[in-house]
């Protein structure tokens, strides 16, 4: 045995290595924002993963919801007042919802919202619901959300699971590829995972393609090689992914690197992870909630000036989190309150909100989710390939306008919500 | 059939290994030197990541490669003699205070100068692809990876083991009052080793950012696997590392053919069981001594 004094003092090298394992573990708690106190502005807390596999869309959330914050102050604020948004990391669900109580409690915040992660949403939701305040819940696309955890202080804005796969759907129903198709999938292993992988199924069940293989993958993965190595096990004729942030971009990065046969389309795909992927590795179809290149003179006038502010164009979760900021702004002077119950009440009534698409959207008063058009996307060929982030070619928006937006959303059978 | 993926999984389970390795051998070489976790480790694989994007957008796939991780390494200089050098006698709170922070400040820093999205690379078009052995099914660009490694991995063996330069280090990681008394200064060394540490993680950096997404957070995502690694493999075992890089590969890929869930799991199901059963390591024995 060596001496470990010569090697280095007082040192012991086991603890050197248990306080090692603390630290790293200490490296999943974050870090508080700081808080600037302004008085009269009314306070509203905001919570989105800032680090971790959503962390990069995140970042665009937080530019987004800023971008609103001023634009509305410029104007005027709201109510004669000025608007003050807290953004915090949720980091995770725990993290969340101890933030959230702590922004009602000591912030002050008069209500909540933000959020990609289901997961989060949900813990945020039950905080919420406790302390009998408003929570808008922004890009978390879980069906549960809007299903069994529905609660009435919570409202959703981002399409959920079912409207995603009926996006995609819809466009893999015209090419023939879901009868008698067998089907691999990959599935993010946490509810929102869980979520897409049963309206997955349903759509699969209801139109005749086979479920051959379904594997779960953590959040935290980056080598996808053993999943692929089982796809290829498989042979399917079609792959399809249900994960979500950092995850879609390390398969299709890898999926491309491993060469497989397979055409692959996705169930989810935000557009900051498609924009990682890397030219030439991304293929299929995928659905989208909105995209920069969406011709309306509203959203041509946002990304204008998103594009002049931070020298890229927005990513969808930038454009949600601008839209949601302020349609609450639009709902506080409509109803010429702060008020939880008043806000909650007024947008129960079925208002109609420009979020910069084609249709106006509105909330669906028995389930509190936003009812809007979704679109599906394909990957542009190469030629046509303007910039590194123009390579999406955005399909025509669902539902076609001849029928109601709630078409592709669940019924009211479907969907277990009671408020 | 079964049995032929199985064995696929296996050999798959062995290149990922070689990635592991690069991060792992360096975190624990400076530990074994030094006394010092580096948990800064993971900054410098992120570093070398980004630094390989700046360089292959100027000069090419392959000059980024090499000339990454020497950018790194000279990073690594200023880190060692501004920084490590001050705390390999200190209480190791210190040294692992500091280098938390410093993880924390270059994942911020790099967000600052990069962006929170992450950024796109891909595989150079020569490099894609699959390779076929029989049935089995490779990726030319992770064998080339692993080719790379083992290279690697030599150089560092013939370095520590038939060189002037590797016998004063492992004297030096014996008996450093000795070595003293023999009026051999340890400090170019111990930069040397450092140096070295973070130019392989630079490069497992470099190599991996086409196949992974490349993030502000991506140091950090490493380094519980590297640390993982390097206490399976036993402390300041350089087989240890070897062997238990590619044992975290083989597991995890054996789990993910049955248990896909618990792919990510097994990796510290492992180190808990070589914990309990053989608490040095897996080649712990032989501690504090690299051959």
């Amino acid at each position: 045995m060596t001496d470990r004094k010569s090697t280095g003092g007082a040192l012991d090298r086991r603890t050197t290595l248990k306080l090692g394992a603390a630290g790293l573990g200490a490296a999943a708690f974050g870090f508080p924002a700081i808080v600037r106190a302004q008085t009269d502005a009314i306070r509203i807390g905001h919570l989105t993963p800032m680090t971790g596999f959503l962390g990069a869309l995140g970042g665009y959330a937080v530019l987004g919801i800023k971008m609103a914050e001023e634009e509305i102050n410029q104007a005027g604020g709201v109510m004669g007042r000025p608007i003050q948004v807290i953004s915090e990391d949720s980091i995770n669900p725990d993290t969340a919802a101890t933030k959230a109580q702590r922004m009602l409690d000591r912030d002050g915040a008069a209500f909540l919202m933000g959020e990609i992660s289901s997961a989060s949403a949900l813990a945020i939701s039950q905080v919420a619901a406790r302390n009998k305040r408003l929570f808008l819940s922004i890009g978390a696309r879980s069906d549960t959300l809007r299903g069994k955890s529905c609660n009435k202080y919570m409202f959703c804005v981002d399409i959920p699971n079912t409207v995603m796969v009926n996006a995609v759907g819809s466009a893999l129903l015209r090419d023939n590829m879901v009868k008698g198709k067998r089907f691999v999938t990959l599935t993010a292993d946490y509810v929102f995972g869980h979520d897409l992988l049963r309206a997955a199924k349903a759509f699969f069940a209801a139109h005749g393609g086979n479920l051959v293989g379904d594997e779960l993958v953590a959040t935290d993965v980056t080598d996808f090689s053993p999943y692929l190595l089982k796809i290829r096990q498989a042979r399917p004729d079609v792959v399809c992914s249900n994960l979500a942030g950092n995850q879609v971009t390390n398969l299709i990065k890898q999926y491309a690197e491993f060469g497989l046969p397979y055409p692959i389309v996705g169930f989810n795909l935000n557009t900051a992870d498609a924009w990682a992927a890397g030219e030439g590795n991304l293929s299929g179809t995928w659905p989208t909630v909105w995209y920069h290149t969406l011709d309306t003179p509203g959203s041509k006038a946002f990304v204008e000036k998103f594009v002049k502010k931070n020298g890229k164009p927005p990513e969808n979760h930038a454009w949600i989190q601008y839209i949601s900021l302020k349609l609450m702004a639009e709902a506080m002077n409509a109803a010429k309150s702060t008020d939880s119950e008043t806000l909650g009440a007024y947008l129960e009534k079925g208002t109609q909100f420009d979020i910069l698409k084609a249709r106006k959207a509105y909330f669906r008063a028995w389930d509190h989710q936003l009812i809007q058009e979704a679109y599906p996307f394909t990957v542009k060929p190469k030629a046509q390939i303007k910039d590194k982030w123009d390579m999406l070619q955005l399909g025509a928006a669902v539902p076609n306008p001849d029928q109601p937006l709630e078409s592709i959303y669940p019924t009211r059978e479907q969907n277990p919500c009671s408020l | 059939m079964e049995f032929v993926f199985l064995l696929e999984q296996v050999v798959n389970g062995l290149v990922l290994g070689g990635y592991y390795l690069l991060i792992a051998l360096g975190l624990s070489l400076i530990f074994s030197v030094g006394g010092v976790v580096n948990l800064a480790h993971g900054a410098f694989y992120a570093l070398g990541a980004y630094a390989a994007l700046e360089i292959r957008a100027r000069l090419g796939f392959a000059p980024a490669v090499i000339l990454s991780p020497v950018a790194v390494g000279v990073l690594g200089i200023a880190f060692e003699r501004l920084l490590l050098r001050r705390f390999y006698r200190a209480d190791p709170i210190l040294s692992l205070l500091v280098t938390f922070g410093l993880a924390m400040v270059a994942e911020q820093a790099i967000r600052m100068i990069w962006g929170a999205a992450p950024l796109p690379v891909a595989i150079p078009a020569a490099l894609k692809g699959p390779v076929m052995v029989g049935d089995f099914l490779f990726s030319r660009y992770r064998l080339l990876l692993l080719a790379i490694v083992v290279a690697v991995l030599a150089g560092i063996w013939f370095l520590l083991n038939r060189t002037a330069f590797g016998s004063v280090v492992r004297a030096g990681v014996q008996k450093p009052d000795m070595v003293a008394a023999l009026g051999i200064r340890l400090q170019p060394y111990m930069t040397a080793i450092v140096v070295l540490g973070v130019g392989m993680a630079a490069l497992g950096g470099a190599l991996f950012a086409p196949i992974t997404t490349v993030h502000p957070a991506m140091g950090a995502e490493i380094m519980t696997v590297a640390f993982v690694v390097v206490v399976i493999g036993g402390l300041g075992s350089f087989w240890g590392v070897v062997l238990a890089a590619v044992l975290v590969g083989v597991v995890r890929g054996l789990t993910i053919h049955f248990l896909p869930a618990a792919g990510e799991a097994s990796m510290y199901v492992l180190m808990f069981l070589v914990l309990l059963l053989r608490p040095r390591g897996l080649l712990g024995e032989r501690i504090e001594k690299f051959e």
